[in-house]
């Protein structure tokens, strides 16, 4: 048996646990941390498929603000962390439905596709992915509308977020 | 002798063939050796930084410091470890168990983990990954998690403050850090560390982007979380911040992370702006590439302390106003500024003196207009009116009078 399924196996576990976590728990900071859990498990998934950058803007991103962001705001609100809150709420069988379509789909789509049975193939090891993905975010011929269509959303995000903070 | 490192690594790595070893074990058992050896080093350092930084405030501050265990007192961090040791663990009531004792834990392995990227000579680099400098901001959110987790878990009123001001901070000053990396990067057309250094070869970072640097000190002094930037602990305020609840070896744990902090923060401005292990002969002796390394980021921890001992700690809005008002703005105007230079000086092809000298002068340039700027715009101090009140006066008389 390969060493790296291994870790594969290990990663995959403890990502899938810890996402079960974060929607049973009923603690709200709990629920963070695990999520926080789940995130990094995201992470070293990308790691074990050689995509380095996107596994470290994966912790940058997600950890580095999201998850922090979610602490913060649960700990702000404190009063309603300390109550312990029923569980699921009423929505709970959309959502159960909802996901249940999302996986059947995802699990339909990874059985259709040809491909999905080989192994990867071997980076090359002086290939420099980060170059290479930079040029193609901004080539005409790659991602450049996407890539600044995002940029046009966060300027607008930025810029409605001081006028929200605004002082009249 | 020269390639001291090497030299036992390659000896190593024949015994363990010897003994029969695969070569993929061999490796790995090197490769583990290697980053204990690295930790073990950050441990050791740390105990020596201690005792110089507590020699060196007691001289800046006109007091002798530690002079009683050994000469000149060097033995005296030694007995405060075997003292934090042997005291005792205390989990508060109600604290959230788990979570209280991962802190302490996540808080010195988002310090340690830095340390696995850093080239300590020109053939000394621990791993050379090629998104180094993302890995070292991705790697100090975890330090913003710990100190988080500590200030909740706490179950205590004051660690909640200090850590919910933390976030404040930390994640506020994190963004001039983050652009004023985002220079180096742009002038080594890489991300990788040792790419940085070898673009600093023979003209330093400091040098060419010195705004950039300055910044960058700025602005990881922040993330330190040190004087002048201490409102996370303020013990005149918060007790002692995040970490109130903390007792013996956790408590230490936390101190031993912020000292490390701030010789890595040495460590990385050496990396980015010093020019790394570069100096005189380090290219054919790595050894000496190695002391070059680590007395340069002494050096800078040096500056840092020196800044942190001689400034009072600055208010909330102050330490806002800051990042937010000069900081931020200064950090993308010269983060524009240089790339479009730099693109210019590409086709002019200048000889690299010139091409070092029109850069220095324009990261001055920025700098300098925007102290004049921000000097201009500074609004008059609010200083609120309080009526007066006598200190010493009986209830009586004040509720008369008022």
């Amino acid at each position: 048996m390969n060493f790296s399924i291994l870790i594969f196996l290990f990663v995959a576990v403890l990502t899938t646990f810890a996402a079960l976590v974060v929607v049973t728990n009923k603690n709200l900071v709990s629920a963070a941390m695990w999520l926080i859990v789940a995130l990094f498990g995201a992470a070293l998934t990308f790691v074990l498929l050689e995509a380095t950058y996107i596994a470290v803007v994966q912790v940058v991103v997600y950890i580095g603000a999201i998850a922090v962001l979610i602490v913060f705001t649960i700990m702000l609100t404190r009063r309603s962390a300390e109550k312990e809150p029923s569980g699921a709420t009423k929505q709970w069988p959309i959502a159960a439905v909802l996901s249940l379509a999302l996986f059947s789909g995802l699990t339909y789509f990874y059985l259709t596709v040809p491909g999905t049975d080989r192994l990867a193939p071997v980076l090359d090891k002086e290939l420099n992915m980060v170059s290479a993905l930079g040029q193609l975010l901004v080539s005409p011929s790659g991602y450049v509308l996407p890539f600044e269509l995002a940029s046009v959303l966060l300027l607008a995000a930025l810029i409605g977020s001081i006028v929200v903070a605004w002082r009249k | 002798m020269a390639d001291l490192i090497n030299v036992i690594e390659n000896w190593l790595n024949k015994l363990l063939l010897g003994w029969g070893a695969s070569p993929g074990l061999t490796q790995f058992i090197l490769q583990a050796l290697g980053s204990v050896l690295v930790v073990l080093i950050c441990f050791m350092i740390v105990i020596a930084l201690i005792w110089v930084e507590r020699k060196l405030a007691g001289r800046i501050q006109d007091r002798f410091g530690p002079n009683r265990a050994g000469p000149f007192g060097i033995f005296q961090s030694f007995a405060d470890i075997i003292k934090i040791f042997t005291k005792e663990y205390i989990t508060p009531q109600g604290a959230d168990k788990v979570t209280f004792n991962i802190a302490p834990v996540l808080a010195i392995a988002s310090v340690l983990a830095i340390w696995a990227v850093f080239p300590f000579a020109s053939n000394v680099i621990g791993a050379d990954v090629n998104v180094g400098v993302l890995y070292i901001v991705a790697i100090g959110s975890f330090g913003i998690l710990a100190i988080l987790m500590a200030g909740w878990s706490s179950n205590n009123r004051y660690a909640l403050l200090g850590a919910s001001r933390s976030v404040a901070m930390l994640i506020s000053y994190e963004i001039p850090m983050v652009v004023s990396l985002l220079i180096p990067v742009l002038l080594a057309h890489s991300m990788k560390l040792s790419a940085i250094i070898d673009t600093q070869r023979p003209w330093w970072f400091i040098l060419v982007v010195p705004t950039a640097a300055l910044i960058f000190l700025i602005s990881s002094m922040a993330e330190i979380g040190k004087a002048p930037f201490d409102l996370l602990e303020a013990e005149s305020e918060l007790v002692a911040g995040y970490h109130t609840e903390y007792s013996g070896m956790k408590f230490g744990m936390f101190y031993v992370a912020e000292f490390l902090h701030q010789f890595t923060v040495g460590a990385l401005i050496t990396i980015f702006f010093l020019g790394g292990w570069t100096g005189p002969m380090a290219a054919h002796w790595p050894i000496l590439g190695v002391i070059y390394f680590f007395g340069k980021a002494f050096l800078v921890y040096l500056v840092i302390s020196w800044i942190r001992l001689s400034l009072p700690r600055i208010r909330i809005d102050e330490m806002l106003n800051l990042n937010w008002k000069f900081l931020i703005p200064v950090s993308f105007i010269n983060l524009i500024g240089v790339a479009v230079a730099d693109r210019i000086l590409l086709d002019l092809e200048p000889p690299r003196w010139l091409y070092v000298a029109v850069m220095f002068v324009l990261n001055m340039l920025i700098l300098l207009v925007a102290l004049y700027l921000s000097g201009k715009s500074q609004p008059a101090l609010e200083v609120e009116e309080f009526p007066h009140r006598p200190v010493a006066v009986s209830p009586r008389t004040e509720k008369s009078s008022s």
